[in-house]
């Protein structure tokens, strides 16, 4: 297929599978702007007529979104400073350091991955009721700080260890080496030559956990109980509960949950693609 | 190799406190957050604690209680389960490799923009996404159902029809299937082109290309895909959760919404703890399968 012909179909073929990919994205944002009464028109209406500015504020104040924003806010900022600390430093022990048994505790703590996660989460429930710390964040939060992250397909769990560690092995024996013979320790080493060349890696994980946590869904379903301190995902299900067919409002609230990511997403565009790419090569 | 003087000694006994030291956090997370609670997990299982008893151990009652057939929802939703993830991975792995593929070709323009098109779904909130996928698969208003209609078609129940539930949920997770993709371009884009050269100069064509070339090499890459969405489709949840709530007829009642209620709404943790070491044991046992066939159809290369 070197025709032309063939190339331009073959263009004209992504091109429209793109276009059937953008449909849903569409369809959030024409419903959002419709009156209930062309919602239910059929066949439906391609484009809001009149435009129904109102919805967004029928929507948006109808729950405290505020207070969820905020919320959510609070949890992503301390699950992304936790594992970008405690990720890193272990990763520079098992990845800069020379200690007896290394390996095997790196795959063993690799291990994780494999274990179901709701099977963790029921004692992990019966642990922090018991120390009456469910419907608080530290739950949500305070793992994080021990390098677990939030359960996903691809940055959960000790992923993010593999990742940096991955990186860090990439970063030249010889630094370390003259950086010894200058007299500098360990964490000189880490905090003035490791960390400040792996800013790309520490972003694309920083990325990761603000998507996964933003995104989590199970944790706060699980352990926050008050609204006042529900999470944005725990709002929309709740707002699903409320207005279970009055579709313009409920994607008036989709579409709010989604534009901070992807607004995070369009910023920091470079390091997932990159991030994801490390993580799929090489084992 | 030095005789071990007391000097050297030292600083391997100092780096190997160094080295605990930092990995610490990670250690202590792990033994805290994942394998303690899957210990305790296992013991619960042989328990049956809920929220109204005070905890007894009764034995293996609740694994026999389950697979006797005691329970009369557990075979079914091991069953759906399994249907789900035989139609999941390879709908999403196959989806996912085809994309991944015309982006990768040379005749592509603007791959960049293309990528991000295919790579978006996959990083929206899935609350979200399953709202938009319900709303368009309403069987009265839907935009699905109006496409159907207009290429004569009668309408589908899609998520709310037993026969279409598990099929429609595929729809969304194809569609979400874009952190496969970026994986797969990644390994394509690491297939050296000299190789390439190397069939066109020996006469063979595209289909040679793809054959002898690409599928060898992408091995490693599929397997890596195929392990890590099986681990992640054997534990669908939310899709359950939110759009079916187990139904219609528990057709959707996978194995971990039936441990969630079992937890969270029957307050039977030790049937719930059960249920989660049998899904444990299934995925190592199909993890393990899976390693074991790569030595037949993984290519490693010649290292």
């Amino acid at each position: 297929m070197t025709t032309n012909l063939g190339k331009t179909l073959f263009r004209a073929f992504v091109g429209v599978l793109a276009l059937v990919w953008l449909v849903p994205f569409y369809w959030i944002l024409r419903s959002a702007f419709m009156g209930i009464s062309q919602i239910f028109a059929y066949p439906p209406v391609l484009f809001p007529n009149p435009i129904k500015l109102e919805n967004f504020q029928a929507a948006l104040t109808s729950l405290p979104f505020g207070t969820y924003y905020k919320n959510t806010f609070l949890i992503v900022a301390l699950c992304v400073s936790g594992i970008l600390v405690s990720c890193s430093l272990s990763a520079y022990g098992f990845s800069r350091v020379q200690w007896k048994h290394r390996d095997k505790v790196f795959y063993v703590l690799m291990s994780s991955i494999m274990l179901p996660y709701f099977a963790t989460l029921i004692p992990s429930f019966i642990m922090w009721t018991k120390l009456g710390l469910t419907d608080t964040f530290v739950p949500l939060t305070l793992p994080s700080w021990f390098g677990m992250g939030t359960a996903s397909i691809f940055g959960g769990g000790m992923f993010n260890i593999f990742l940096l560690r991955q990186f860090f092995r990439t970063i030249p024996k010889e630094l370390d080496e003259a950086a010894f013979m200058d007299g500098a320790g360990h964490w000189i080493i880490f905090s003035r030559i490791i960390v400040p060349l792996s800013k790309p890696a520490l972003i694309s994980v920083g990325l990761f956990t603000f998507l996964n946590t933003w995104n989590d869904f199970i944790n706060p379903l699980i352990f926050l109980s008050s609204e006042k301190k529900y999470t944005i995902q725990l709002g929309l299900r709740t707002f699903i509960g409320m207005y279970s067919s009055q579709w313009n409002l409920l994607m008036v609230a989709s579409f709010t949950a989604i534009i901070p990511v992807l607004v995070v997403f369009f910023i920091g565009q470079r390091y997932f693609v990159e991030g994801i790419a490390t993580t799929g090569l090489k084992g | 190799m030095s005789a071990a003087n007391p000097a050297t000694l030292g600083a391997k006994r100092r780096d190997s406190l160094v080295g605990i030291v930092f990995t610490l956090p990670a250690i202590l997370g792990f033994v805290m957050f994942s394998v303690g609670p899957m210990i305790a997990s296992l013991v619960l299982s042989f328990t049956n604690y809920s929220i109204s008893k005070p905890l007894q151990f009764i034995g293996a009652s609740n694994y026999r209680a389950l697979l006797t057939g005691q329970d009369t929802f557990f075979f079914n939703s091991i069953k759906v389960t399994l249907l789900f993830v035989l139609m999941n991975v390879p709908v999403c792995l196959v989806t996912a490799f085809l994309i991944a593929l015309l982006l990768n070709s040379k005749n592509i323009a603007g791959r960049s923009l293309f990528r991000t098109i295919f790579y978006i779904p996959t990083i929206i909130p899935i609350i979200a996404t399953a709202m938009i996928f319900m709303w368009m698969m309403s069987p009265d208003f839907g935009l699905f159902n109006a496409l159907l209609k207009l290429i004569g078609i009668s309408p589908s129940k899609w998520i709310y029809g037993e026969k279409f539930v598990l099929p429609s949920l595929l729809l969304m997770t194809a569609w979400c299937s874009g952190n496969i993709m970026v994986v797969f371009l990644a390994g394509l884009q690491g297939i050296p082109t000299s190789l390439y050269e190397a069939i066109v100069v020996d006469g063979g064509g595209t289909f040679a290309k793809f054959r002898h070339v690409t599928l060898p090499l992408m091995t490693p890459t599929i397997f890596f895909n195929m392990v890590m969405f099986l681990i992640s489709s054997m534990q669908a949840f939310l899709q359950a959760y939110i759009m079916t709530q187990g139904g219609p007829n528990n057709r959707t009642n996978f194995i971990v919404y039936y441990l969630y209620r079992n937890a969270f709404e029957f307050g039977d943790i030790g049937k719930a703890n059960s249920l989660g070491w049998i899904l444990f044991l299934i995925i190592v046992a199909v993890s393990a399968l899976l390693f074991w066939s790569s030595k037949y159809w993984v290519y490693y290369g010649d290292e």
